[in-house]
C-alpha cells in the first residue's frame, strides 16, 4: 500500500515536472538562440555560438526605435491605468453606492472580450472620428483601456482584506481625509498598486493584437517582430526578448522581496511584547505620566 | 449636510475618470462597430449605413468553417491545458512546501517573454529538422516526411502553451484555499485517496476549474497569432479572418459583423459558465461588503 502510494506520489511529481518543462522550454530556446550565429535569414536552426547579437543588439534597422516606442507607451499607459484603476478600485470596495454591481460587471467585460474585438472596435471608432491620427496617441489610448480592468481587479483584491480601523484611528487622531489617504491608506495598499503597475507594464510591452489594429504607421517592438517574422528573424530579436525577460524577472523578484520585508516588519509591530526588564519605549511614557 | 453630500458623492468622483475612460474607449467603440457592421459599400466608394442585417448571415455563412475551427481548437487547447495544469497546480499547492512561491514564479515566467517570440520559438522547436520531429520519426510515430509545423498539432500546441498559465493560476488559487482539515476529515472517515480527491478536493477546486477554463478558452478562441505563425490558411481561425478583413482587405462591415458574432458566442459561453459557477466566483468579488 505505502509502496503503491509512494509510486503514485512519484508519478504525480514527475508529471508536474514535465508540465514545468513544457512551460519553460521555449524560454530556454530563446535564451540559447540569442547566442546563435544563424545561417540564412531565419534564426531557426542552431549553427554556432556567437556573442555578436548581444554585442550589437540594435544593429538591425528599426529595432531600436521600435523598442523605444514600446517602452514609452508601456511607461505612460502604466502610469495612467494605475492611477485611474486604483481610484476605481477604491470606489468599488470602500463605498456602497447605487449601481455598484453593474459597474463591477462592466469592468469585467473587457477582460472577457477577445483582443481582436477590442482592437477592431477601437479602430472603428477612430476611423469614424477621423481623429486622433492613428499612431502613438491611439496606441496609448488602447493600452490604457485594456490595462484598466486588470489594474482594478488587482488592486481590488488587495483592498478587500484591508483593516479599516487603521484609517479610523488616523481620523480620530485628527488627520484630514487627504492626510489619512496619503499616510495610512496609500502605504497599506501600495503592494497591490505596485503589482498592478508591474502587470500593466508587462501587458503593454507585450501587446500585439490591439496595437496592430490601432498603430497606423507607428511600429512597436511586437509589431517589428511581426513584420520580421515573414521576412527575416535576426538573433537580435531574441536578444531583446531575453533582455526584456531578464529585466522583468529582476523587477518581479525585487518586488516580491520588498513586499515580504515590508510584511515582516508590519507583522512584528502590533503585538510585539515588551519585555518587562527592557526600558519602556519613549512613546508609551506620556500615557502613564 | 455638506459633509453628508460629499460622502455620498465621493465614490462617484473616484469612479468617474476610470469608468469614463472605459465608457469612451471600450463601450462607445462597440457602438461604432455595431453601426459599421450594418453598412454597405467598399473602401473606395465609402461605406453607408443601410441597416444591412444580412451582413451577419452572410458572414456566418461564408466563415462558418473558421468559426467552428476556432471553437474546436480553443476547446481542445482548454482541455489539454486543464489536463496539464491541474496536476501541476495540485503539486504546487499541496506538495511544494517552501518552494511554492518559486514554482509559481516559474509558471508565470513565460509571460515575461514577448508573446510573438514565445510563439516563434515553437517554430524552432517543432521545425522539420528539429529534435522533436526527428525523435518522433525515429520511433515511428511520425512518417519519414511527416511534419509538425503547419499542422493542427502545432497550432493547438501553441495555443495551449500560450494560455496555460491562465489555467494554472486560478486552479492553484482555489486548491490553495482548501482547508487541510477537510482532507484529514476525509481520511479519518476511511476515505481512500481517490475518494477524498473525488469527493473533497475536486468539488472544492471547481471555482478554479471554471475560472481557468474560461480564462483559457476566451483568448484562445479569438487568437490568430498561433494559426498565422505555426499553421497555414487551412488552420486559420476566426481571428485571422477578422484581422485580414479589417487590416488587409478593408472590408469593415464583414469584419465588424464577425467580431460581434464572436463576442455573442463568447458571451453565451460565459453566461452558461456563470450559471454553473455563480457570478461571485467568476467576477472575483467574493468577500466584498454586501
Amino acid at each position: 500500500m505505502t509502496l503503491r502510494r509512494r509510486g503514485l506520489d512519484w508519478l504525480l511529481n514527475a508529471y508536474a515536472g514535465l508540465a514545468l518543462i513544457y512551460l519553460l522550454l521555449p524560454i530556454g530556446v530563446i535564451l540559447a538562440f540569442s547566442f546563435n550565429n544563424p545561417v540564412g535569414r531565419f534564426n531557426f536552426i542552431w549553427n554556432e555560438f556567437s556573442l555578436d547579437a548581444w554585442k550589437h543588439p540594435f544593429a538591425v534597422e528599426g529595432i531600436g526605435s521600435a523598442l523605444e516606442k514600446s517602452l514609452q507607451i508601456a511607461a505612460l499607459s502604466t502610469i495612467f491605468a494605475t492611477i485611474l484603476g486604483t481610484l476605481t478600485a477604491l470606489a468599488l470596495v470602500r463605498y456602497e453606492f447605487k449601481g455598484r454591481s453593474p459597474v463591477n460587471f462592466f469592468i469585467f467585460i473587457p477582460l472577457a472580450t477577445p483582443e481582436v474585438v477590442l482592437g477592431a472596435a477601437l479602430l472603428s471608432q477612430f476611423l469614424n472620428w477621423g481623429t486622433p491620427q492613428l499612431g502613438f496617441a491611439t496606441i496609448l489610448i488602447a493600452h490604457i483601456m485594456f490595462n484598466l480592468s486588470f489594474v482594478v481587479i488587482t488592486v481590488r483584491s488587495r483592498l478587500i482584506g484591508f483593516d479599516r480601523s487603521l484609517e479610523e484611528a488616523a481620523q480620530d487622531l485628527g488627520a484630514t481625509p487627504w492626510e489619512t489617504f496619503r499616510l495610512v491608506t496609500l502605504p497599506l495598499i501600495m503592494p497591490g498598486v505596485v503589482s498592478a503597475a508591474l502587470l500593466a507594464f508587462a501587458l503593454s510591452i507585450d501587446d500585439f493584437v490591439i496595437t496592430n489594429f490601432n498603430s497606423g504607421s507607428t511600429i512597436t517592438f511586437p509589431l517589428f517582430v511581426w513584420g520580421a517574422a515573414r521576412v527575416a528573424i535576426p538573433p537580435q530579436i531574441y536578444v531583446i526578448a531575453s533582455m526584456i525577460f531578464l529585466f522583468t524577472v529582476a523587477m518581479m523578484i525585487l518586488t516580491v522581496w520588498q513586499q515580504r520585508r515590508a510584511e515582516r516588519m508590519a507583522a512584528v509591530r502590533p503585538d510585539e511584547p515588551t519585555a518587562p526588564d527592557e526600558p519602556t519605549p519613549a512613546v508609551a511614557e506620556p500615557a502613564t505620566a | 449636510m455638506a459633509s453628508r453630500l460629499r460622502k455620498t458623492s465621493l465614490p462617484y468622483v473616484l469612479l468617474l475618470p476610470g469608468l469614463g475612460f472605459l465608457l469612451l474607449f471600450f463601450a462607445l467603440p462597440l457602438v461604432y462597430m455595431a453601426l459599421e457592421s450594418l453598412k454597405t459599400g467598399t473602401i473606395d466608394t465609402g461605406f453607408q449605413l443601410t441597416w444591412e442585417f444580412s451582413n451577419y448571415t452572410e458572414a456566418l455563412k461564408n466563415y462558418d468553417e473558421q468559426f467552428i475551427r476556432s471553437f474546436e481548437y480553443a476547446g481542445l487547447a482548454t482541455l489539454i491545458a486543464l489536463l496539464i495544469g491541474y496536476p501541476l497546480a495540485y503539486v504546487i499547492a499541496f506538495r511544494a512546501g517552501r518552494w511554492r512561491n518559486a514554482l509559481l514564479l516559474l509558471v508565470i515566467v513565460p509571460f515575461f517573454v514577448t508573446y510573438l517570440i514565445r510563439t516563434l520559438s515553437w517554430e524552432t522547436i517543432l521545425s522539420d529538422s528539429g529534435i522533436v520531429v526527428n525523435t518522433l520519426q525515429s520511433i515511428g510515430i511520425l512518417s519519414e516526411d511527416g511534419r509538425l509545423l503547419d499542422t493542427t498539432v502545432s497550432v493547438v500546441a501553441g495555443i495551449t502553451y500560450n494560455y496555460l498559465p491562465f489555467m494554472i493560476l486560478p486552479l492553484y488559487a482555489s486548491l490553495e484555499r482548501i482547508d487541510p482539515r477537510m482532507l484529514e476529515a476525509g481520511y479519518d472517515l476511511y476515505g481512500r485517496r481517490r475518494d477524498v480527491f473525488r469527493h473533497v478536493t475536486l468539488p472544492l477546486s471547481m471555482p478554479g476549474v471554471v475560472a481557468g477554463t474560461l480564462l483559457t478558452f476566451i483568448p484562445a478562441a479569438g487568437d490568430f497569432i498561433n494559426a498565422q505563425l505555426l499553421g497555414t490558411p487551412k488552420q486559420f481561425m476566426i481571428g485571422n479572418v477578422i484581422q485580414s478583413r479589417y487590416l488587409v482587405v478593408a472590408d469593415y462591415p464583414t469584419a465588424a459583423a464577425l467580431s460581434f458574432l464572436l463576442m455573442a458566442f463568447m458571451l453565451i459561453i460565459v453566461l452558461i459558465w456563470a450559471r454553473i459557477a455563480g457570478t461571485e466566483a467568476l467576477l472575483g468579488t467574493e468577500g466584498e461588503r454586501a
